[in-house]
């Protein structure tokens, strides 16, 4: 059963069509998943207070019902170490097109990868992981599978995927806590099914994997056209 | 579903044979049942009469017999009376022949037939298909049968929706030598769909594999059908066709863009273990090798041969494949060639793939299939044989099977096919190795088992 604020949150959003950022968040912080600690606000003294508290830097995203893609409308910056660079960009993302308010969130460095999910014609909800990022579609390095997924489906969809030493670990570079990573996709298919007649599809892209955690740095909910 | 009625049927009415018109469907269809098939067959004009000095029936409830099934080959606004006919005269099913349903627009006909088929529970095959060919028991296919080429009786399935591709693909499993147990196409399957066919297929003792060719599923159907493969207890093939992407649609997430239809489709056959073809040749291939090694192996492939050459050939085929010829052990190589012959102990080479060269001998052949075969790091043994290579008998295809099932390792040979090679090729087809006509057709029956492997 979904959870009653989760289904409060999709038959909000359905009159747009998708589920905004902060919304998308919650609802995965409501399954359990990792996401960045972040603040929703308009006012600059907040936001700088959040970046001062901070311990890494921050990134800055407008909340906007009319941008559904931010990169393409220059709608996220990261890497803000600075007030100046806060207020500055802050001002600038609040005149974009319907902005709301500005969601200032933790910035976790790590691997990027895709988590998404698709309720298929055919077959139902299946679930696509591989290298995530603003690219996936040139690098097209993931694999499908349909849900509900066991451990073992996670174990072989890395192991499908070129780019598959890059999620192990390489070169000295660690790689994503399979642990972690495994849970968090076997999870989400779960989640996945229990939504499969309110969703279109998901996107969670990217999902920052480090040693000890994957985070959900940006979630997308496409609902289904009524 | 009790489907005995349709693919085992002692009666059987053709209903729709022309007095007028020879080449009719129809009267394909009841000539070819009536002259050569054990079905007891009874034509249907509802205009009586005679045809060819036989009683033509006026409608299936003028026949005194029970009928099992019945072949429908009426213009389409017609079938559904007669569907009704046949429910009330007791029929276990039909075969619908007839077109002019869904495919040409015609939907909301074709609505009617199944609504009162299913109140009934009469099971019907098509419309708008061949039907129905098992081997000995009934043949629904309106071709002649001196035009068509069909298989033995053997023990693959082929299910389809397309029937020009299951009368070509009948063509290929004759020429490979690979017999059939049951071929249907189900055409527009607007009753018996593929996974009613899984499920009856699952339980036929006379099918070990079972093959598709499968165009699309409906909404959900996919899922209910991958699950049936999922419990069933035989290796199951598909070939897809409509791989192409449909226009550009325009989609609003990474994940929808990344996963098209037919990626989905792939990719979910993968993960539950059902071989999908690349194309009819693979699908051929596939359906050959799993009909001997119903079992999957992992792609550790161990090759001999008595050229060079063809190591090679099929040494980049397996790579090309996504299948592995790995080093073997010291000591299976040291046996080997403790036992080969002394004269060509110098001047074989025992590295994976093997070359045993043209001057080996049956019992060299023999032994390097034994060793190879209880090598740890192999789990497959392709036997390329060059029947021209004169120290190779006739008998070599009956001594290495006898290895495959001594060894409990599944042997792949290649033999050209070749009607003076036939006896090489039965002694190893005979004893349930499976044999390909070139380098390629055995690595792409390796493939089978690899993508038949137990997950």
């Amino acid at each position: 059963m979904l959870k009653k604020n989760s289904e409060k949150i999709i038959e909000k959003s359905k009159p747009l069509g998708w589920v905004l950022e902060p919304d998308a968040k919650v609802l995965m912080k409501l399954q359990g998943f990792d996401i960045p600690d972040f603040i929703l606000t308009n006012s600059f003294e907040a936001a700088d207070q959040f970046l001062k508290k901070s311990e890494s830097p921050v990134v800055a995203k407008a909340v906007s019902k009319k941008i559904l893609h931010k990169t393409e409308h220059q709608a996220v910056v990261t890497g803000i170490f600075s007030s100046d660079h806060l207020k500055k960009e802050m001002a600038r993302l609040q005149k974009l097109d319907g902005c709301e308010n500005i969601l200032v969130e933790e910035m976790v460095q790590g691997l990027e990868i895709i988590i998404g999910a698709k309720n298929d014609f055919q077959f139902g909800p299946v679930i696509v992981f591989g290298i995530g990022g603003t690219s996936v579609e040139i690098y097209n390095d993931t694999a499908v599978r349909m849900a509900p997924l066991k451990p073992g489906d996670v174990s072989s969809m890395v192991e499908s995927l070129k780019a598959k030493e890059i999620i192990s670990g390489y070169r000295g570079r660690a790689g994503a806590n399979m642990e972690i990573l495994t849970r968090l996709v076997v999870n989400f298919s779960l989640f996945v099914m229990e939504l499969e007649n309110d969703i279109e599809s998901v996107d969670l892209n990217p999902v920052i994997c480090t040693r000890d955690r994957c985070v959900i740095a940006d979630a997308r909910i496409i609902l289904p056209s009524p | 579903m009790d489907l005995k009625c349709l693919f085992r049927p002692s009666t059987m009415a053709v209903v729709g044979v022309s007095t007028s018109q020879d080449n009719h469907p129809a009267n394909v269809i009841y000539n070819k049942n009536h002259l050569r098939y054990p079905v007891k067959t009874f034509p249907v004009n509802p205009r009586g009469g005679l045809l060819n000095r036989e009683t033509l029936y006026q409608s299936v409830g003028h026949i005194e017999e029970d009928i099992d099934m019945a072949v429908i080959a009426v213009r389409a606004e017609f079938v559904p009376k007669v569907v009704e006919q046949c429910i009330k005269k007791g029929i276990g099913g039909a075969v619908i022949v007839s077109g002019g349903f869904a495919e040409s627009g015609n939907l909301s006909l074709q609505q009617r037939v199944v609504d009162i088929a299913k109140e009934a529970s009469f099971p019907f095959v098509g419309p708008n298909c061949l039907g129905i060919y098992a081997p000995d028991y009934v043949d629904t296919f309106f071709l002649p049968g001196e035009r068509i080429i069909r298989p033995d009786k053997g023990n693959v399935s082929f299910i389809s929706q397309s029937g020009g591709v299951l009368v070509d693909q009948m063509v290929k499993f004759a020429g490979q030598g690979i017999g059939v147990s049951l071929a249907v196409s189900i055409g527009n399957k607007a009753y018996i769909r593929e996974t009613d066919m899984l499920d009856w297929l699952d339980k036929d003792l006379g099918t070990k594999v079972i093959a598709f060719y499968i165009e699309g599923f409906e909404k959900g159907e996919g899922r209910q059908f991958i699950k049936k493969a999922e419990q069933c207890s035989k290796p199951v093939v598909v070939l897809k066709a409509g791989k192409s992407k449909k226009g550009i649609e325009a989609v609003s997430s990474h994940t929808a863009s990344l996963a098209g239809d037919y990626r989905v489709f792939s990719e979910i056959m993968k993960q539950y273990c059902v071989a999908e073809a690349d194309n009819e040749y693979e699908l051929t291939s596939f359906c050959e090798s799993l009909s001997c090694y119903p079992k999957g192996i992992n792609p550790n492939i161990g090759i001999i041969s008595l050229s060079g050459g063809h190591g090679v050939i099929a040494a980049d085929a397996c790579e090309l494949h996504g299948m592995l010829i790995p080093r073997i052990e010291q000591e299976t190589i040291d046996t080997i060639k403790e036992k080969l012959a002394p004269e060509i102990r110098n001047i074989v080479s025992l590295v994976n793939p093997l070359d045993l060269t043209g001057s080996s001998v049956d019992s060299d052949i023999v032994t390097a299939a034994r060793h190879l075969s209880r090598d740890i790091n192999i789990d497959c043994i392709l036997a390329l044989l060059i029947p021209y290579s004169p120290g190779v008998s006739t008998d070599i295809g009956a001594k290495l099977s006898q290895v495959a099932r001594n060894e409990d390792k599944p042997m792949i040979a290649y033999v050209p096919n070749e009607d003076k090679y036939k006896i090489i090729i039965e002694g190893f087809e005979l004893n349930n190795v499976p044999v390909a006509s070139s380098v390629e057709g055995a690595v792409l029956m390796a493939k089978a088992l690899k993508r038949c492997r137990s997950c």
